[in-house]
């Protein structure tokens, strides 16, 4: 026997429930599009600017748990990826667009993952709201308020948030201004090409001879990984998930009068970024594109747990490094690129004026006594 | 006294036998009374011949990047060469001895090559294993690892490209080296990567090889000789799947990939022995100073 409050209650929920549908089913109305992802250094087509009316774009990631041979010694880690790629792919949106994601943790898997996405509000970045188990999936959507490059990762609490991450899960997305990305005084900027170079720091457990050690499965290698983590001194920092995975027949490419828009992510550690004869013709250092890029940049920073972006138009063609300037980092524990640029060479640029030839002293006298050496005096 | 010198020889080479009978070495050379201190050596000689060598080093024609011709030399007196690499266990014998630096974290295994040395280590060896033994050993020269190598020598010439864009050729060797065929990391047990047509076991496997050249800026000349402008001995010619230029207290070549191109995967070296007139008097007096 139900009172007349409660009844009245009952009724009074039911109609705040139908109220509360078409309010959502209106906010559905936008039109969708479904992008299919690429795995990095490459970008999934998309508009640099766009006329269109804000839209739900819908992205699918699927994360695997999987070893993988991170150097040329065949050095291996259980690895934990968002579509099989260190890192995840870059998820290109416009400001204002909603990103609906369906993040599928397939029963192949042993562990619960999600993800916390640094662009988006609430939730902690969506992690509280997709923490699913191996043979589940969820849908999260939120929407791209804010223009920049993001960092996205797993962060499924406590411990395993860092060892999550430093086994590969992180990404990153791109909010372009509707209008397309701007000079400092309001100047459209166009790229020719896009590269995402995400940069990971790796803990590989040694054994007693000091020679790496793998493991049959992520959770086997999980506290001595954890004491090499703790040391804040990885063993491995690279580009796009591997030693040499970016040079070599693997190089990025460009031609010499291109565009070329730089995204560089770090989920964990800072990271120095400097491509070696080149420069950063505009630079978001802090990846935020509502900020005036700085101009003509030789090395920018990347905080940890950040994205930003930077962009160039290569001027001379041959073979340029693509580093973290710290150095060890960059020759010792991997983190080089490398970008082949083909066109013309540009002698007003630079020109070896004479080949390397031996030290003549004459010559050098002639050079160090100036012409007018009597008037000096 | 010469008696018990020779049973302790003996004995020893009976010892070693047990271990190198699993390697690709099927024979010991028992013949010096060295066996017990250095190990037993193989050697091969080859009659002196030519050979299809083009110079190491880098060279200009005209200002511009160019390569050395390449020219038939000839080798005018035979070459003794070890049949094999130096391995981890014989280079053991010298850093025990304490005339070889020793090496972080090799075990000296007497079926795998030492790896990890430089030209400085790989010279100490030379002069202590000379020593030892009374002979003239000493690593070869370039031309005549080319000889040795033999079908196995790989002659790289970059192709000659435009000469006021220096981009052209830069382009041309990094795809060159983005092409070639990494090599496993892992030194692998001797006899691996097969036996040349001279009988040597193992050139240009996963094992680079030091020689005694050191680093050649030269020009080449308008009738086509080469002339060096410069030789810098800090810097030798390694040789095995490709050819390239080390600085001689690296031990190892391998790079993050900053600078650009492909590095050896592992150093080691093997020995040329000089046989000449005097070689029975400097093995008596090598014996008679032991004796």
């Amino acid at each position: 026997m139900m009172s007349r409050r409660a009844a009245l209650a009952g009724t009074a929920a039911m109609v705040l429930a139908l109220a509360a549908a078409p309010a959502l089913g209106e906010e559905l109305k936008l039109p969708r599009q479904q992008v299919n992802l690429v795995a990095p250094p490459f970008v999934h087509p998309h508009e640099q600017a766009t006329r269109q009316p804000p839209r739900i774009l819908e992205f699918k990631l699927v994360i695997e748990e999987k070893e993988i041979v991170i150097d040329e010694a065949g050095t291996k880690l259980q690895a934990m990826t968002f579509n099989g790629s260190i890192p995840g792919p870059l998820m290109v949106v416009h400001e204002g667009d909603y990103v609906e994601v369906t993040l599928v943790n397939p029963d192949t898997n042993s562990m619960p993952h999600n993800i916390d996405f640094h662009s988006a509000t609430g939730a902690l970045g969506g992690g509280e709201l997709t923490l699913i188990n191996p043979g589940e999936q969820v849908v999260l959507r939120w929407k791209a308020t804010r223009p920049g490059v993001f960092v996205y990762h797993c962060a499924p609490g406590g411990p395993m948030i860092p060892w999550h991450v430093v086994s590969g899960m992180s990404g990153a997305v791109m909010v372009l201004p509707r209008d397309g990305l701007k000079d400092g005084a309001g100047k459209a900027l166009k790229y020719d090409r896009v590269y995402y170079i995400g940069e990971n720091d790796f803990y590989i457990p040694r054994d007693a001879k000091g020679n790496f050690k793998s493991y049959t499965s992520s959770g086997e290698g999980y506290t001595d990984m954890v004491d090499v983590m703790r040391k804040l001194t990885p063993t491995h920092v690279v580009f796009n998930g591997k030693v040499g995975a970016l040079t070599g027949k693997n190089a990025m490419q460009a031609k010499v009068g291109e565009n070329v828009l730089i995204v560089h992510s770090q989920a964990n550690r800072d990271s120095r970024p400097h491509l070696i004869g080149g420069h950063g013709d505009y630079v978001w250092e802090t990846g935020k594109f509502a900020n005036r890029p700085e101009t003509d940049l030789e090395t920018w920073f990347i905080r940890g747990g950040s994205a930003g972006a930077a962009l160039y138009k290569f001027l001379q063609p041959g073979i340029y490094a693509y580093v973290t300037h710290n150095l060890i980092e960059a020759v010792e524990l991997g983190a080089t690129a490398h970008f082949k640029v083909e066109g013309n060479w540009n002698d007003d640029l630079m020109k070896q004026v004479t080949p390397p030839e031996p030290v003549a002293p004459a010559k050098l006298g002639a050079l160090l006594k100036p012409a007018n050496a009597a008037h000096v005096r | 006294m010469l008696l018990a010198l020779k049973l302790k020889a003996g004995l020893t080479a009976a010892v070693l036998a047990a271990p190198l009978a699993v390697s690709a070495i099927p024979s010991i050379d028992t013949s010096s009374d060295a066996v017990d201190r250095v190990g037993a050596f193989e050697t091969v000689t080859l009659a002196p011949g030519p050979v299809a060598y083009r110079p190491a080093g880098d060279f200009s024609r005209a200002g511009q990047p160019a390569n050395a011709p390449l020219r038939t030399m000839r080798l005018d007196r035979a070459l003794t060469i070890m049949k094999r690499q130096v391995t981890a266990a014989e280079y053991q014998r010298c850093v025990d001895a304490g005339a070889c630096p020793r090496l972080a974290g090799m075990s000296p295994r007497d079926d795998h090559p030492v790896v990890g040395v430089s030209w400085r280590d790989a010279d100490a060896y030379a002069a202590w294993l000379s020593q030892e033994t009374g002979e003239r050993y000493r690593l070869p020269t370039d031309e005549e690892w080319a000889f040795a190598a033999g079908s196995r020598f790989k002659d790289e010439a970059l192709p000659e490209t435009d000469a006021v864009d220096p981009s052209r050729r830069w382009l041309a060797r990094y795809e060159a080296e983005s092409q070639r065929q990494k090599s496993v990391r892992e030194p692998q047990p001797i006899g691996t990567f097969g036996v040349n047509e001279h009988g040597l076991v193992d050139v240009a496997g996963n094992v680079w090889e030091w020689t005694d050249s050191c680093f050649v800026r030269g020009t080449v000349e308008p009738a086509g000789d080469v002339r060096a402008t410069l030789v810098n001995c800090g810097v030798r010619v390694v040789e095995g799947a490709h050819r390239t230029y080390i600085t001689d207290f690296i031990r190892d070549a391998r790079t993050g990939g900053c600078a650009v191109g492909t590095p050896p995967s592992n150093l080691g070296f093997r020995l040329v022995r000089d046989d000449d007139a005097w070689r029975p008097l400097r093995r008596f007096l090598a014996w008679a100073g032991r004796a």
